[in-house]
Protein backbone atom coordinates (compact mmCIF):
# COMPACT_ATOMS: atom_id res chain seq x y z
CA UNK A 1 0.00 0.00 0.00
CA UNK A 2 0.84 3.32 -1.07
CA UNK A 3 0.79 5.65 1.58
CA UNK A 4 -1.34 9.09 0.60
CA UNK A 5 0.06 11.31 1.97
CA UNK A 6 -0.39 13.60 -0.97
CA UNK A 7 -4.71 13.15 -0.54
CA UNK A 8 -5.48 15.74 2.77
CA UNK A 9 -3.07 18.64 1.28
CA UNK A 10 -4.70 18.31 -2.21
CA UNK A 11 -7.76 18.64 -0.39
CA UNK A 12 -7.43 21.27 1.77
CA UNK A 13 -5.50 23.55 -1.45
CA UNK A 14 -8.46 22.63 -3.48
CA UNK A 15 -11.04 23.31 -0.59
CA UNK A 16 -9.37 26.81 0.24
CA UNK A 17 -9.32 28.05 -3.10
CA UNK A 18 -13.01 27.26 -3.30
CA UNK A 19 -13.62 28.59 -0.02
CA UNK A 20 -11.95 31.91 -1.13
CA UNK A 21 -14.14 32.00 -4.77
CA UNK A 22 -17.19 31.31 -2.22
CA UNK A 23 -16.23 33.82 0.50
CA UNK A 24 -14.43 36.81 -1.76
CA UNK A 25 -17.88 37.91 -3.61
CA UNK A 26 -19.21 38.59 0.31
CA UNK A 27 -15.80 39.93 1.33
CA UNK A 28 -15.53 42.37 -1.57
CA UNK A 29 -19.43 43.63 -0.92
CA UNK A 30 -18.41 44.65 2.80
CA UNK A 31 -15.20 46.90 1.42
CA UNK A 32 -16.94 48.57 -0.95
CA UNK A 33 -19.37 49.32 1.36
CA UNK A 34 -16.55 51.33 3.15
CA UNK A 35 -15.18 53.24 0.26
CA UNK A 36 -15.83 56.50 -0.87
CA UNK A 37 -18.17 57.04 -3.69
CA UNK A 38 -15.39 57.77 -6.13
CA UNK A 39 -12.78 55.72 -4.85
CA UNK A 40 -15.13 52.84 -5.91
CA UNK A 41 -13.79 53.84 -9.86
CA UNK A 42 -10.20 53.96 -9.08
CA UNK A 43 -8.25 51.99 -11.41
CA UNK A 44 -6.41 48.78 -10.17
CA UNK A 45 -9.47 48.49 -7.80
CA UNK A 46 -8.13 48.61 -4.01
CA UNK A 47 -9.16 46.93 -0.42
CA UNK A 48 -9.94 49.62 0.95
CA UNK A 49 -10.29 53.42 0.23
CA UNK A 50 -8.37 56.11 2.20
CA UNK A 51 -10.48 55.88 5.45
CA UNK A 52 -12.79 53.52 5.96
CA UNK A 53 -16.78 55.25 5.74
CA UNK A 54 -19.20 53.95 8.16
CA UNK A 55 -21.19 57.03 7.22
CA UNK A 56 -22.05 55.20 4.20
CA UNK A 57 -24.58 53.08 6.46
CA UNK A 58 -26.45 55.81 7.88
CA UNK A 59 -26.30 57.83 5.03
CA UNK A 60 -28.04 55.26 3.16
CA UNK A 61 -31.06 54.94 5.60
CA UNK A 62 -31.26 58.32 5.35
CA UNK A 63 -32.39 58.19 1.40
CA UNK A 64 -33.41 54.89 1.38
CA UNK A 65 -36.24 53.26 4.18
CA UNK A 66 -34.16 50.23 4.83
CA UNK A 67 -34.89 50.11 8.20
CA UNK A 68 -38.19 49.86 7.04
CA UNK A 69 -37.77 47.32 4.54
CA UNK A 70 -35.91 45.50 7.47
CA UNK A 71 -38.85 45.18 9.62
CA UNK A 72 -41.04 44.68 6.88
CA UNK A 73 -39.12 41.32 6.45
CA UNK A 74 -38.55 40.84 10.17
CA UNK A 75 -42.19 41.04 10.70
CA UNK A 76 -43.22 38.74 7.74
CA UNK A 77 -40.74 35.99 8.39
CA UNK A 78 -41.76 35.40 11.98
CA UNK A 79 -45.53 35.09 11.55
CA UNK A 80 -44.88 32.93 8.32
CA UNK A 81 -42.78 30.79 10.36
CA UNK A 82 -44.88 30.46 13.88
CA UNK A 83 -48.35 29.70 11.78
CA UNK A 84 -46.36 27.20 9.18
CA UNK A 85 -45.25 25.12 12.25
CA UNK A 86 -48.49 25.24 14.39
CA UNK A 87 -50.27 24.24 11.09
CA UNK A 88 -47.76 21.22 9.95
CA UNK A 89 -47.37 20.18 12.89
CA UNK A 90 -51.12 19.83 13.73
CA UNK A 91 -51.97 18.68 9.84
CA UNK A 92 -49.15 16.04 10.68
CA UNK A 93 -50.04 14.40 13.40
CA UNK A 94 -53.34 14.25 12.22
CA UNK A 95 -52.14 12.29 9.40
CA UNK A 96 -49.91 10.55 10.97
CA UNK A 97 -52.07 9.25 14.11
CA UNK A 98 -55.70 9.89 13.49
CA UNK A 99 -58.23 7.72 11.96
CA UNK A 100 -60.62 9.49 10.21
CA UNK A 101 -62.01 8.76 6.45
CA UNK A 102 -60.32 9.77 3.07
CA UNK A 103 -56.97 9.95 5.17
CA UNK A 104 -55.31 8.45 2.29
CA UNK A 105 -57.01 10.18 -0.21
CA UNK A 106 -56.45 13.69 1.13
CA UNK A 107 -52.72 13.21 2.25
CA UNK A 108 -52.00 11.54 -1.42
CA UNK A 109 -53.34 14.93 -2.84
CA UNK A 110 -50.95 16.68 -0.55
CA UNK A 111 -48.38 14.85 -1.47
CA UNK A 112 -49.19 15.29 -5.48
CA UNK A 113 -48.81 19.47 -4.59
CA UNK A 114 -45.07 18.81 -3.54
CA UNK A 115 -44.38 18.46 -7.30
CA UNK A 116 -46.05 21.69 -8.30
CA UNK A 117 -44.06 24.80 -9.26
CA UNK A 118 -44.72 27.61 -7.44
CA UNK A 119 -45.72 29.26 -11.04
CA UNK A 120 -48.76 27.65 -11.35
CA UNK A 121 -50.42 28.64 -8.44
CA UNK A 122 -49.01 32.50 -8.79
CA UNK A 123 -52.04 33.25 -11.19
CA UNK A 124 -54.73 32.61 -9.43
CA UNK A 125 -53.33 33.59 -6.21
CA UNK A 126 -52.29 37.11 -7.82
CA UNK A 127 -56.46 37.27 -9.07
CA UNK A 128 -57.70 36.19 -5.63
CA UNK A 129 -55.35 38.98 -3.75
CA UNK A 130 -56.66 41.33 -6.27
CA UNK A 131 -60.22 40.64 -6.01
CA UNK A 132 -60.04 40.45 -2.20
CA UNK A 133 -58.38 44.09 -2.35
CA UNK A 134 -54.98 43.05 -0.88
CA UNK A 135 -52.85 43.48 -3.23
CA UNK A 136 -49.97 45.82 -2.01
CA UNK A 137 -50.40 44.79 1.37
CA UNK A 138 -48.57 42.23 3.49
CA UNK A 139 -51.47 39.90 4.17
CA UNK A 140 -50.85 39.09 0.42
CA UNK A 141 -47.30 37.62 0.84
CA UNK A 142 -48.27 35.94 4.52
CA UNK A 143 -51.43 34.54 3.45
CA UNK A 144 -50.30 31.90 0.89
CA UNK A 145 -47.43 30.84 2.88
CA UNK A 146 -49.52 30.11 6.41
CA UNK A 147 -49.55 26.42 4.90
CA UNK A 148 -47.33 23.99 3.56
CA UNK A 149 -47.69 20.94 1.74
CA UNK A 150 -43.70 20.13 2.04
CA UNK A 151 -43.91 20.86 5.99
CA UNK A 152 -47.34 18.92 6.45
CA UNK A 153 -45.44 15.94 4.80
CA UNK A 154 -42.19 16.55 6.54
CA UNK A 155 -43.37 16.47 9.90
CA UNK A 156 -46.06 13.98 8.76
CA UNK A 157 -42.94 11.50 8.21
CA UNK A 158 -41.15 12.53 11.47
CA UNK A 159 -44.08 12.03 13.47
CA UNK A 160 -44.84 8.25 12.01
CA UNK A 161 -41.11 7.56 13.52
CA UNK A 162 -42.14 8.25 17.47
CA UNK A 163 -43.16 4.93 19.08
CA UNK A 164 -47.34 4.91 19.76
CA UNK A 165 -46.25 3.39 22.94
CA UNK A 166 -45.38 6.79 24.59
CA UNK A 167 -48.62 7.96 23.94
CA UNK A 168 -50.57 4.78 24.94
CA UNK A 169 -50.44 5.76 28.71
CA UNK A 170 -51.79 9.30 27.89
CA UNK A 171 -54.46 7.74 25.89
CA UNK A 172 -55.97 5.08 28.92
CA UNK A 173 -55.63 8.20 30.80
CA UNK A 174 -58.35 10.23 28.67
CA UNK A 175 -55.67 12.48 26.99
CA UNK A 176 -57.72 14.51 24.12
CA UNK A 177 -55.36 13.90 20.69
CA UNK A 178 -55.18 17.64 20.70
CA UNK A 179 -53.59 17.32 24.21
CA UNK A 180 -51.17 14.17 22.84
CA UNK A 181 -50.32 15.74 20.41
CA UNK A 182 -49.31 19.60 22.48
CA UNK A 183 -47.41 17.44 25.77
CA UNK A 184 -45.86 14.08 23.60
CA UNK A 185 -45.43 14.83 20.16
CA UNK A 186 -44.74 18.64 20.02
CA UNK A 187 -41.79 18.36 23.13
CA UNK A 188 -40.58 15.22 21.32
CA UNK A 189 -39.98 16.81 17.49
CA UNK A 190 -37.99 20.05 18.53
CA UNK A 191 -35.13 19.34 16.77
CA UNK A 192 -37.49 18.23 13.36
CA UNK A 193 -39.66 21.69 13.99
CA UNK A 194 -36.14 23.65 14.33
CA UNK A 195 -34.53 22.62 11.23
CA UNK A 196 -38.31 23.01 9.32
CA UNK A 197 -38.54 26.85 11.01
CA UNK A 198 -35.09 27.47 9.69
CA UNK A 199 -35.71 26.78 6.05
CA UNK A 200 -39.32 28.26 6.38
CA UNK A 201 -37.17 31.14 7.83
CA UNK A 202 -34.53 31.41 4.87
CA UNK A 203 -37.36 31.05 2.11
CA UNK A 204 -39.38 33.77 3.36
CA UNK A 205 -36.76 36.00 4.33
CA UNK A 206 -34.93 35.60 0.87
CA UNK A 207 -38.43 35.52 -1.03
CA UNK A 208 -38.05 37.79 -4.37
CA UNK A 209 -40.19 36.77 -6.64
CA UNK A 210 -43.52 37.08 -4.34
CA UNK A 211 -43.19 40.61 -3.16
CA UNK A 212 -41.83 41.69 -6.93
CA UNK A 213 -45.44 40.46 -7.70
CA UNK A 214 -48.06 41.27 -4.99
CA UNK A 215 -45.51 44.75 -3.60
CA UNK A 216 -45.41 48.41 -5.33
CA UNK A 217 -45.51 50.99 -2.18
CA UNK A 218 -42.09 51.51 -1.19
CA UNK A 219 -43.26 51.49 2.64
CA UNK A 220 -44.41 47.79 2.11
CA UNK A 221 -41.33 46.79 0.08
CA UNK A 222 -39.33 43.55 1.84
CA UNK A 223 -35.27 43.95 2.02
CA UNK A 224 -34.56 42.25 -1.01
CA UNK A 225 -37.16 43.98 -3.31
CA UNK A 226 -36.11 46.76 -1.61
CA UNK A 227 -32.90 45.88 -2.65
CA UNK A 228 -33.46 45.27 -6.19
CA UNK A 229 -35.39 48.67 -6.61
CA UNK A 230 -32.75 50.78 -4.69
CA UNK A 231 -30.17 49.11 -7.73
CA UNK A 232 -32.77 50.41 -10.55
CA UNK A 233 -32.55 54.49 -8.62
CA UNK A 234 -29.00 54.41 -7.57
CA UNK A 235 -27.23 52.05 -9.91
CA UNK A 236 -23.47 53.78 -9.67
CA UNK A 237 -23.40 54.59 -6.12
CA UNK A 238 -22.20 51.00 -5.17
CA UNK A 239 -20.86 51.69 -1.59
CA UNK A 240 -24.72 52.28 -0.76
CA UNK A 241 -25.48 49.50 -2.61
CA UNK A 242 -23.06 47.34 -0.81
CA UNK A 243 -23.96 48.53 2.33
CA UNK A 244 -27.65 47.85 1.61
CA UNK A 245 -26.34 44.60 0.30
CA UNK A 246 -24.22 43.70 3.74
CA UNK A 247 -27.91 44.62 5.76
CA UNK A 248 -29.65 42.18 3.74
CA UNK A 249 -27.73 39.01 4.18
CA UNK A 250 -26.19 40.05 7.50
CA UNK A 251 -28.96 38.67 9.73
CA UNK A 252 -29.11 35.47 7.91
CA UNK A 253 -25.76 34.90 8.54
CA UNK A 254 -26.08 35.48 11.76
CA UNK A 255 -28.58 32.46 12.22
CA UNK A 256 -26.70 30.13 10.08
CA UNK A 257 -23.16 30.68 11.92
CA UNK A 258 -25.20 30.51 15.33
CA UNK A 259 -27.15 27.33 14.01
CA UNK A 260 -25.03 25.80 11.33
CA UNK A 261 -25.28 22.09 12.69
CA UNK A 262 -29.31 22.30 12.59
CA UNK A 263 -28.81 23.69 8.62
CA UNK A 264 -26.72 20.88 8.01
CA UNK A 265 -29.19 18.31 9.14
CA UNK A 266 -31.65 19.98 7.43
CA UNK A 267 -30.14 19.77 4.00
CA UNK A 268 -28.84 15.80 4.46
CA UNK A 269 -32.32 14.95 5.42
CA UNK A 270 -33.63 15.64 2.47
CA UNK A 271 -30.82 14.37 0.40
CA UNK A 272 -30.94 10.90 2.13
CA UNK A 273 -34.89 10.41 2.51
CA UNK A 274 -35.15 10.64 -1.15
CA UNK A 275 -31.82 8.91 -2.00
CA UNK B 1 -57.34 -2.14 27.26
CA UNK B 2 -58.80 -2.03 23.81
CA UNK B 3 -62.19 -1.03 25.26
CA UNK B 4 -60.95 2.20 27.34
CA UNK B 5 -59.33 3.20 23.80
CA UNK B 6 -61.92 2.61 21.50
CA UNK B 7 -64.58 5.53 22.49
CA UNK B 8 -61.40 7.85 21.61
CA UNK B 9 -60.81 6.04 18.19
CA UNK B 10 -64.26 7.46 17.32
CA UNK B 11 -63.94 10.41 18.55
CA UNK B 12 -60.94 11.00 16.18
CA UNK B 13 -62.58 12.00 12.99
CA UNK B 14 -63.91 15.17 15.28
CA UNK B 15 -60.21 16.07 16.30
CA UNK B 16 -59.02 15.25 12.98
CA UNK B 17 -61.05 17.93 11.51
CA UNK B 18 -60.91 20.71 14.04
CA UNK B 19 -57.28 19.87 14.06
CA UNK B 20 -56.85 19.84 10.11
CA UNK B 21 -58.78 22.82 10.04
CA UNK B 22 -56.22 25.70 9.40
CA UNK B 23 -54.26 23.61 6.99
CA UNK B 24 -56.72 22.05 5.06
CA UNK B 25 -58.18 26.38 4.25
CA UNK B 26 -55.00 27.33 3.16
CA UNK B 27 -54.41 24.09 1.02
CA UNK B 28 -57.25 24.49 -0.70
CA UNK B 29 -57.55 28.13 -1.08
CA UNK B 30 -53.67 28.60 -1.90
CA UNK B 31 -52.80 25.30 -3.09
CA UNK B 32 -55.41 23.14 -4.97
CA UNK B 33 -58.11 25.34 -6.06
CA UNK B 34 -55.31 27.58 -7.79
CA UNK B 35 -53.41 24.51 -9.47
CA UNK B 36 -57.13 23.83 -11.08
CA UNK B 37 -58.13 27.29 -11.34
CA UNK B 38 -54.94 27.85 -13.79
CA UNK B 39 -55.53 24.89 -15.52
CA UNK B 40 -58.69 26.51 -16.26
CA UNK B 41 -57.69 30.12 -17.45
CA UNK B 42 -55.35 28.49 -19.84
CA UNK B 43 -58.20 27.80 -22.12
CA UNK B 44 -59.15 31.28 -22.05
CA UNK B 45 -57.95 34.46 -23.71
CA UNK B 46 -58.22 36.65 -20.34
CA UNK B 47 -56.31 39.42 -20.15
CA UNK B 48 -57.65 40.98 -16.48
CA UNK B 49 -59.48 43.59 -18.42
CA UNK B 50 -61.97 42.12 -21.02
CA UNK B 51 -64.64 39.18 -20.51
CA UNK B 52 -63.61 36.16 -19.61
CA UNK B 53 -63.98 34.02 -22.99
CA UNK B 54 -63.04 30.39 -23.29
CA UNK B 55 -60.72 29.84 -26.59
CA UNK B 56 -60.26 25.92 -26.55
CA UNK B 57 -56.81 25.19 -27.01
CA UNK B 58 -55.50 28.53 -28.64
CA UNK B 59 -52.85 29.48 -26.17
CA UNK B 60 -51.35 25.70 -26.43
CA UNK B 61 -51.47 26.05 -30.09
CA UNK B 62 -50.02 29.75 -30.33
CA UNK B 63 -47.07 28.07 -28.02
CA UNK B 64 -45.89 25.91 -30.38
CA UNK B 65 -46.09 28.90 -33.29
CA UNK B 66 -44.40 31.55 -30.96
CA UNK B 67 -40.63 32.32 -31.80
CA UNK B 68 -40.29 33.67 -28.46
CA UNK B 69 -41.72 30.74 -26.58
CA UNK B 70 -39.38 28.84 -28.65
CA UNK B 71 -36.50 30.57 -27.71
CA UNK B 72 -36.87 31.04 -24.14
CA UNK B 73 -37.61 26.96 -24.27
CA UNK B 74 -34.43 26.30 -25.91
CA UNK B 75 -32.61 29.07 -23.49
CA UNK B 76 -33.80 27.12 -20.36
CA UNK B 77 -32.76 24.03 -22.10
CA UNK B 78 -29.47 25.46 -22.45
CA UNK B 79 -28.97 26.92 -18.90
CA UNK B 80 -29.70 23.32 -17.68
CA UNK B 81 -27.88 21.47 -19.69
CA UNK B 82 -24.87 23.52 -18.99
CA UNK B 83 -25.61 24.30 -14.96
CA UNK B 84 -26.60 20.89 -14.19
CA UNK B 85 -23.60 18.64 -15.58
CA UNK B 86 -20.48 21.29 -14.32
CA UNK B 87 -22.39 21.89 -10.84
CA UNK B 88 -22.35 18.30 -9.91
CA UNK B 89 -19.16 17.47 -10.79
CA UNK B 90 -18.08 20.26 -9.02
CA UNK B 91 -19.91 19.86 -5.88
CA UNK B 92 -19.20 15.66 -6.15
CA UNK B 93 -15.61 16.34 -6.43
CA UNK B 94 -15.40 18.96 -3.19
CA UNK B 95 -17.57 16.62 -1.22
CA UNK B 96 -15.36 13.67 -2.10
CA UNK B 97 -12.23 15.85 -1.38
CA UNK B 98 -14.45 17.34 2.05
CA UNK B 99 -14.62 13.31 3.03
CA UNK B 100 -10.78 13.19 3.99
CA UNK B 101 -11.60 13.60 8.25
CA UNK B 102 -9.99 16.88 7.35
CA UNK B 103 -9.76 19.32 10.13
CA UNK B 104 -10.98 22.92 9.57
CA UNK B 105 -14.25 20.49 7.60
CA UNK B 106 -16.94 23.16 9.34
CA UNK B 107 -15.11 25.71 7.75
CA UNK B 108 -15.21 24.95 4.46
CA UNK B 109 -18.18 23.20 4.95
CA UNK B 110 -19.69 27.24 6.34
CA UNK B 111 -18.00 28.91 3.55
CA UNK B 112 -19.70 26.57 0.46
CA UNK B 113 -22.87 26.96 2.10
CA UNK B 114 -23.24 31.26 2.64
CA UNK B 115 -23.74 31.54 -0.84
CA UNK B 116 -26.91 29.03 -0.76
CA UNK B 117 -28.34 31.09 2.54
CA UNK B 118 -27.77 34.54 1.20
CA UNK B 119 -30.79 36.32 -1.11
CA UNK B 120 -30.05 35.96 -4.62
CA UNK B 121 -30.77 39.93 -4.64
CA UNK B 122 -27.78 40.43 -2.65
CA UNK B 123 -25.67 38.08 -4.59
CA UNK B 124 -26.93 39.20 -8.03
CA UNK B 125 -25.93 42.97 -6.68
CA UNK B 126 -22.74 41.73 -5.45
CA UNK B 127 -21.89 39.82 -9.04
CA UNK B 128 -23.00 42.60 -11.27
CA UNK B 129 -20.21 44.64 -9.36
CA UNK B 130 -18.02 42.15 -10.03
CA UNK B 131 -18.61 41.55 -13.66
CA UNK B 132 -18.87 45.17 -14.05
CA UNK B 133 -16.76 45.68 -17.71
CA UNK B 134 -15.05 49.03 -17.12
CA UNK B 135 -14.27 48.93 -12.91
CA UNK B 136 -14.97 45.15 -11.86
CA UNK B 137 -13.06 42.91 -9.97
CA UNK B 138 -13.09 40.33 -12.62
CA UNK B 139 -11.92 41.64 -15.89
CA UNK B 140 -9.31 43.48 -13.97
CA UNK B 141 -8.08 39.86 -12.16
CA UNK B 142 -8.09 38.52 -15.92
CA UNK B 143 -5.98 41.82 -17.11
CA UNK B 144 -3.02 40.36 -14.64
CA UNK B 145 -3.16 36.93 -17.86
CA UNK B 146 -3.17 39.54 -20.51
CA UNK B 147 -7.10 38.63 -20.98
CA UNK B 148 -9.19 41.71 -22.14
CA UNK B 149 -12.51 40.25 -20.37
CA UNK B 150 -15.61 40.50 -21.85
CA UNK B 151 -18.45 42.90 -21.45
CA UNK B 152 -19.55 39.81 -19.23
CA UNK B 153 -23.73 40.45 -19.06
CA UNK B 154 -24.22 42.68 -21.87
CA UNK B 155 -22.68 40.45 -24.41
CA UNK B 156 -25.25 38.56 -26.05
CA UNK B 157 -22.92 35.52 -26.23
CA UNK B 158 -21.67 35.77 -22.76
CA UNK B 159 -24.85 36.98 -20.77
CA UNK B 160 -25.97 33.33 -20.89
CA UNK B 161 -23.05 31.55 -19.41
CA UNK B 162 -22.14 34.56 -16.96
CA UNK B 163 -25.55 33.57 -15.46
CA UNK B 164 -25.07 30.24 -15.19
CA UNK B 165 -22.05 30.25 -13.67
CA UNK B 166 -23.29 32.69 -10.70
CA UNK B 167 -25.88 30.20 -10.51
CA UNK B 168 -23.72 27.18 -10.37
CA UNK B 169 -21.80 29.27 -7.76
CA UNK B 170 -24.82 30.10 -5.52
CA UNK B 171 -25.62 26.47 -4.95
CA UNK B 172 -22.50 24.48 -5.24
CA UNK B 173 -22.47 24.26 -1.51
CA UNK B 174 -26.31 22.62 -1.14
CA UNK B 175 -25.35 19.62 -3.85
CA UNK B 176 -22.13 19.44 -1.57
CA UNK B 177 -23.42 18.74 1.49
CA UNK B 178 -25.97 16.13 0.19
CA UNK B 179 -22.89 14.17 -1.60
CA UNK B 180 -20.96 14.99 1.83
CA UNK B 181 -24.09 12.95 3.33
CA UNK B 182 -24.20 9.91 0.76
CA UNK B 183 -20.70 9.62 0.97
CA UNK B 184 -20.24 9.29 4.92
CA UNK B 185 -22.76 6.70 4.36
CA UNK B 186 -20.66 4.37 2.51
CA UNK B 187 -19.26 1.93 5.05
CA UNK B 188 -15.44 2.04 5.37
CA UNK B 189 -15.31 -1.38 5.03
CA UNK B 190 -15.23 -1.49 1.07
CA UNK B 191 -12.39 1.03 0.59
CA UNK B 192 -10.10 -1.32 3.29
CA UNK B 193 -11.01 -4.59 1.48
CA UNK B 194 -10.13 -2.80 -1.70
CA UNK B 195 -6.75 -1.66 -0.54
CA UNK B 196 -6.32 -5.13 0.91
CA UNK B 197 -6.59 -5.85 -3.03
CA UNK B 198 -4.04 -2.34 -3.91
CA UNK B 199 -6.53 -0.85 -5.99
CA UNK B 200 -5.57 2.93 -6.40
CA UNK B 201 -7.37 5.66 -5.60
CA UNK B 202 -9.11 6.53 -8.72
CA UNK B 203 -10.37 2.46 -8.81
CA UNK B 204 -12.00 3.12 -5.96
CA UNK B 205 -13.43 5.84 -6.81
CA UNK B 206 -14.58 4.50 -9.95
CA UNK B 207 -15.29 0.87 -8.72
CA UNK B 208 -16.78 1.91 -5.24
CA UNK B 209 -17.59 5.53 -4.18
CA UNK B 210 -19.56 6.07 -7.90
CA UNK B 211 -21.89 3.06 -7.68
CA UNK B 212 -22.85 3.10 -4.24
CA UNK B 213 -23.45 7.16 -4.28
CA UNK B 214 -25.68 6.91 -7.27
CA UNK B 215 -28.74 7.20 -5.62
CA UNK B 216 -27.83 10.19 -4.20
CA UNK B 217 -26.45 11.13 -7.36
CA UNK B 218 -29.39 10.67 -9.12
CA UNK B 219 -31.50 12.70 -6.45
CA UNK B 220 -29.40 15.24 -6.78
CA UNK B 221 -29.50 15.19 -10.50
CA UNK B 222 -33.47 15.67 -10.66
CA UNK B 223 -33.37 18.00 -8.39
CA UNK B 224 -31.05 20.50 -10.23
CA UNK B 225 -32.99 19.51 -13.07
CA UNK B 226 -36.56 20.75 -11.56
CA UNK B 227 -34.68 23.66 -9.92
CA UNK B 228 -33.03 24.75 -13.80
CA UNK B 229 -36.48 24.80 -14.98
CA UNK B 230 -37.72 26.89 -12.98
CA UNK B 231 -35.10 29.81 -12.72
CA UNK B 232 -36.02 32.99 -12.25
CA UNK B 233 -34.53 35.89 -9.47
CA UNK B 234 -30.72 35.08 -11.68
CA UNK B 235 -31.91 36.36 -14.79
CA UNK B 236 -34.95 38.85 -13.73
CA UNK B 237 -32.06 40.27 -11.55
CA UNK B 238 -28.80 40.03 -13.48
CA UNK B 239 -29.49 40.59 -17.11
CA UNK B 240 -33.74 41.09 -17.39
CA UNK B 241 -33.57 38.42 -19.41
CA UNK B 242 -31.45 40.46 -22.39
CA UNK B 243 -29.35 41.51 -24.14
CA UNK B 244 -31.59 40.25 -27.10
CA UNK B 245 -33.58 38.06 -24.68
CA UNK B 246 -30.69 35.58 -24.93
CA UNK B 247 -31.36 34.89 -21.32
CA UNK B 248 -34.97 34.78 -21.29
CA UNK B 249 -35.98 31.95 -19.97
CA UNK B 250 -39.33 29.80 -19.49
CA UNK B 251 -40.17 31.44 -15.97
CA UNK B 252 -39.66 34.97 -17.19
CA UNK B 253 -41.30 34.82 -19.95
CA UNK B 254 -44.27 33.56 -17.67
CA UNK B 255 -43.80 36.09 -15.84
CA UNK B 256 -43.78 38.76 -18.12
CA UNK B 257 -46.96 37.64 -19.86
CA UNK B 258 -48.87 37.31 -16.76
CA UNK B 259 -47.72 40.29 -14.64
CA UNK B 260 -46.70 42.59 -17.52
CA UNK B 261 -48.77 41.74 -20.99
CA UNK B 262 -51.10 40.61 -18.19
CA UNK B 263 -52.23 37.61 -20.80
CA UNK B 264 -53.14 35.20 -18.11
CA UNK B 265 -54.59 32.60 -20.20
CA UNK B 266 -50.92 32.29 -21.94
CA UNK B 267 -48.99 32.35 -19.08
CA UNK B 268 -51.25 29.82 -17.77
CA UNK B 269 -51.03 27.72 -20.74
CA UNK B 270 -47.10 28.11 -20.20
CA UNK B 271 -47.26 27.48 -16.67
CA UNK B 272 -48.80 24.10 -18.08
CA UNK B 273 -46.38 23.11 -19.75
CA UNK B 274 -43.46 23.90 -16.60
CA UNK B 275 -46.15 21.74 -14.77
CA UNK B 276 -46.17 18.91 -17.34
CA UNK B 277 -42.06 18.99 -17.49
CA UNK B 278 -41.68 18.34 -13.58
CA UNK B 279 -44.56 16.25 -13.59
CA UNK B 280 -42.61 14.11 -16.17
CA UNK B 281 -39.08 14.37 -14.61
CA UNK B 282 -40.32 13.08 -10.88
CA UNK B 283 -42.38 10.16 -12.47
CA UNK B 284 -38.72 9.23 -14.35
CA UNK B 285 -37.80 9.93 -10.81
CA UNK B 286 -39.97 7.31 -9.10
CA UNK B 287 -39.72 4.60 -11.23
CA UNK B 288 -35.98 4.38 -11.04
CA UNK B 289 -36.27 4.65 -7.65
CA UNK B 290 -38.54 1.49 -7.32
CA UNK B 291 -35.85 -0.32 -9.92
CA UNK B 292 -33.04 0.67 -6.92
CA UNK B 293 -35.30 -0.76 -4.10
CA UNK B 294 -35.93 -4.05 -5.68
CA UNK B 295 -31.97 -5.15 -4.91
Amino acid sequence: MKPRIWLKPTAHVILLIGSIIMLFPFIWSVCTSLKNVNEVFTYPPRFFGEELKFTNYTNMTDRFPIIRFFFNTLKITVIVVVFQLITSSMAGYVFARLRFRFREGLFGLYLATLMVPAQVTMIPTFLLMKYYGLLDSHWSLILPSLVSAFGTFLLRQFFSTIPEALEEAAKIDGCTPFGIYWRIFVPLSKPALATLGIFIMLGTWNDFVNPLVFINSMSKMTLTLGLANMQGLYSTDWPALMAATVITVLPILIVFLSAQDIFVRGVTLSGLKEG
Amino acid sequence: MMKSIKPLLYKDGLWAFLMLLPNLIGFLMFLLLPVLATFVISFSSWNLTDSFDFNGIDNYKELFKDPVFIQVMGNTLYFTAASVPIGIAVSLLLAVFLNQKLRFIRFYRAAFFIPVISSMVAVSVIWQWIYNPEYGLLNYALSWFGIDGPAWLTDPNWAMPTVIITSIWKSLGFNMLIFLAGLQSISDSYYEAADIEGANWYAKFRHITLPLLSPTTFFVTVMSIINSFQVFDTVYLMTQGGPARSTSVLVYYIFQNAFQYFRMGYASAMAYVLFFIVLIITFIQFWRQKKWSIY
